[in-house]
């Protein structure tokens, strides 16, 4: 089993960069995925960084193969060091075959070391591009397609510049050529096929825009934010309002009014932020009105660790606005998930009318991978207020099978909309006739037997009746993948579920695995189990053993394995 | 074009002889004055006895949650603005729990009419201090009398060179009436704040008590004049200055967002080319 496992990891190679804020890592880092990606492999970047400005100890991981990568790694093949902290804190995580890779003005020496002159090759300027010529000419990466990846970063406007990075990374990559390290040479992937390199949150903007969306309002929250600079930075050409609001509480009122007057709206922030919303989700199931929220956990209570990640924000979601209403929870696992669940929330908030979530974490909201292009023809925006004909006088909440009432938005026919927060008849004038209120409640609840209807499947890979069935939702989903595949190849009878939708839950789609399974194993980012502890309440079937982790970092195959005894 | 009878007839939840009844009465007639038709009119409203008067009146409404009234409304208007938007609550509503949001609308400037029922306390919570109410007043929440200084609406919307400044009286019908009417044809945020009396919790600022105080602002009064209005919205005592009490010709909100120079962003087309290219853009 050792072997296999080692053959596992041998295959891909973890880079880790590490410096101060400030100091450019996360450029560098950008750069390398992206010549990485462009050369046909597979990464998983995990991003780890400090709340602060400048300074502090950052690092940019980025584990690549030529096949699939799907989960961060412990161990370290090669650090590139910026700062001489890098080198103290991360030359225990060094594999059996790993280097460091720092400036030789450090004055450091040891084994494992390979001390690049930086200040010679960068002529004292552009010590980030030769860090990264170095480091491409070990790992055989063709120069041009680095060159060309500065060059899209940068710009070639400036022209003097341009010519400057080419140099400064020939004369790096020469120097990198001489050190007769091999062990580093990925594998070539012929004829890669074009893709992407893109982060979750970067899907969840590219997913909305898809889905149509028309406003966007936020208050910058780590590390939900970048999500709103992406739709920002679209929003001429796409058609979108994005604003800043005052504050969480303005974002998701405002939001409620766009998407009533008709716009596809999205608001995305994390926990605090989120907390600050809550009385918006209520109003938005009230009034019916569709609405996506994104919340990208970090850990709390309160401010927490503002720049870590973790899945701790799970049973607030599930349970956030006072009241009684339906609502689903999406937890992508992937970047393509983040992309087609954001598409699915907006599809089922103009369907259902109400909120519907999209929960990631900050570890996979900065993750960048490498994703095939989506099929953007097969995919269509969404339609608001489909249904077009409504009785006269026009009823917004007209009672019918489903639940769900013909919705219209004002301004655009000669029929008056009304809504409500206060409990409302179906002309959406507020009552306090008690019958009413009760037919109401009903009505917005009957909408979630549709909700049901339409859950996505989890993911079950493995066989039928496995020695031991793990289950995971949102981010770990690649690293519970990887532990399988590393115990199935070790001899072991190991299958997995991923939900990638967590509410609504419904039995039949997995009680059957559960139960055949010898032993049953939540894998979660929290500390009390919280999709273990819903799916008894929802089964009452209980797990009893769980890999719990709740110091800010993300699961990796490694830290799952130990838990696991294994 | 509406008519007053288009609006209906509600029966309503406001006591008998609240101010509320004439505010209602001059909103009618000021949308009919305005030549609007019903159904490009939204009233945006918050929670308490003023935010229900939307519903007695046949109009889009969107009636949601306390203090949160114009952040719903700039939403909504910078998704369609063909709509005419008026937002309407009390002063709890919005000097209050909104306040962040009253401080918001006046910098973006949204061109939103926005009519405040000031009675100087909360009604429909049964009498406590409201942000206006005045220090020393002695309700059951603040028996020993209000100890915070009351906020002045008028005087912070002057200071912050808000675009369209009045203040009027339920008591008087007709000019209350002309003011919403130059409110909602003002091209951006216009603060209508109105005093009102409140029969059953405020027995101090009564129907008598704003009536001998509330005084027109004289015919030669310049409300572009800003250092002058800065004067007059101070004035609090013995004298209520009522009127346009200042004005100026601000770029709005929505001048500055490109994409809806076409109108509504409702109901347009996603640009699939361009989506493409912007996906293109992470290989």
């Amino acid at each position: 089993m050792k072997k296999q496992i080692d053959n596992l990891t041998r295959s891909t190679l973890n880079i880790l960069i590490g410096g101060e804020a400030g100091q450019g890592l996360v450029t560098v880092g950008q750069l390398l995925a992206k010549s990485l990606v462009r050369s046909g492999y597979s990464i998983v970047v995990t991003q780890s960084y400090q709340s602060r400005i400048r300074g502090g100890h950052n690092t940019f991981a980025i584990r690549v193969g030529a096949g699939e990568v799907t989960a961060p790694t412990d161990t370290v093949d090669l650090l590139i060091a910026f700062d001489r902290e890098t080198v103290t804190l991360h030359r225990k995580d060094l594999s059996s075959r790993g280097i460091i890779l720092f400036d030789e003005a450090f004055g450091i020496d040891g084994d494992s070391f390979l001390k690049v002159p930086l200040k010679d090759l960068a002529q004292g300027r552009f010590l980030n591009i030769a860090a990264l010529g170095v480091v491409c000419s070990l790992l055989a990466l063709n120069q041009g397609l680095v060159a060309d990846a500065v060059d899209d970063l940068f710009g070639k406007k400036d022209e003097s510049l341009a010519t400057e990075n080419r140099r400064v990374l020939r004369a790096a990559s020469t120097w990198g050529g001489t050190q007769a390290i091999s062990s580093y040479k990925l594998p070539a992937v012929t004829n890669p096929a074009q893709r992407l390199m893109m982060n979750g949150n970067e899907a969840i903007a590219l997913g909305a825009l898809s889905a149509g969306v028309r406003f966007y309002s936020f208050y910058p929250m780590t590390p939900s934010t970048s999500i709103g600079l992406n739709l920002a930075a679209q929003a001429r050409k796409m058609g979108l309002v994005v604003e800043q609001a005052e504050d969480e509480i303005a974002a998701i009122n405002m939001a409620v009014g766009a998407s009533f007057a008709g716009a596809p709206s999205m608001v995305a922030t994390s926990g605090g932020g989120f907390a600050l919303m809550v009385e918006g989700i209520s109003l938005a199931a009230m009034t019916e009105t569709p609405l996506v929220v994104v919340v990208a956990q970090r850990p709390g209570p309160a401010t927490g660790l503002p720049t870590r990640t973790a899945q701790a924000d799970l049973e607030f979601i599930l349970y956030s606005g006072h009241g009684e209403f339906p609502r689903a929870v999406f937890t992508p696992g992937t970047a393509e998930e983040c992309f087609h669940l954001t598409r699915r929330a907006f599809e089922l908030a103009e369907r259902y009318q109400g909120p519907m979530f999209v929960l990631t974490d900050q570890f996979l909201a900065d993750s960048y991978r490498a994703v095939m292009p989506f099929e953007l023809e097969n995919l269509a925006p969404v339609k608001v207020a489909p249904e077009g004909i409504a009785s006269s006088p026009y009823l917004r909440y007209a009672r019918t099978e489903s639940g769900v009432s013909p919705r219209l938005v004002p301004g655009m026919s000669e029929h008056l909309v009304v809504a409500d927060s206060d409990e409302h008849t179906e002309d959406g004038h507020l009552t306090e006739d008690l019958s009413v209120s009760r037919q109401m409640v009903e009505k917005r609840l009957k909408k979630g037997e549709g909700i049901r209807t339409e859950v996505i499947l989890p993911t079950i890979d493995g066989e039928a009746k496995p020695d031991l069935l793990l289950v995971s939702w949102g981010s770990n989903k690649g690293a519970v993948q990887e532990v399988a595949i590393r115990m199935n190849s070790g001899g072991e009878k190991v299958a997995t579920i991923h939900f990638s939708q967590v509410w609504p839950l419904v039995p039949e789609h997995f009680m059957d695995h559960f139960e055949s399974a010898l032993e049953v194993v939540c894998i979660e980012g929290n500390a009390l189990g919280q999709l273990a502890r819903l799916i008894r309440r929802e089964t009452g079937f209980h797990i009893k053993k769980k890999v719990l982790r709740y110091d800010g970092l993300p699961m990796t195959p490694d830290s799952i394995l130990r838990e696991l005894n294994r | 074009m509406v008519r007053i009878e288009d609006f209906g007839n509600y029966e309503t939840a406001w006591c008998p002889g609240c101010g509320n009844f004439s505010i209602l009465t001059a909103v009618k007639q000021a949308l009919v004055d305005s030549q609007l038709k019903l159904h490009e009119l939204l009233f945006i409203s918050g929670i308490g006895q003023a935010a229900k008067a939307p519903h007695y009146l046949n109009a889009n409404v969107f009636n949601g949650l306390h203090g949160r009234s114009l952040p719903v409304a700039t939403g909504a208007k910078l998704a369609n603005p063909n709509l005419n938007v008026i937002a309407e609550s009390g002063d709890g509503c919005i000097y209050g729990e909104g306040g962040n949001h009253f401080l918001a609308a006046i910098r973006r400037n949204i061109d939103v009419t926005l009519l405040v029922h000031n009675n100087q306390v909360y009604g429909l919570t049964k009498g406590q201090a409201s942000p206006t109410t005045a220090e020393g007043f002695v309700t059951k929440a603040q028996p020993e009398g209000v100890p915070s200084a009351p906020f002045n609406p008028i005087e912070v919307a002057v200071a912050m060179r808000t675009s369209f400044v009045a203040r009027g009286f339920a008591g008087m019908i007709e000019h209350l009436s002309e003011l919403i009417q130059h409110g909602i044809a003002h091209r951006g945020f216009a603060l209508i704040d109105v005093l009102q009396p409140c029969v059953s919790f405020n027995k101090v600022n009564t129907f008598a008590w704003y009536q001998q105080r509330c005084d027109t602002l004289p015919p030669e009064y310049d409300p572009t004049d800003w250092e002058a209005a800065i004067k007059v919205a101070s004035e609090w005592g013995d004298r209520i200055p009522i009127g346009i009490i200042y004005r100026n010709d601000r770029q709005t909100f929505e001048d500055h967002f490109p994409v809806l120079d076409q109108g509504a962003l409702v109901g347009r087309d996603t640009d699939r080319a361009m989506l493409k290219k912007i996906m293109q853009g992470y290989g």
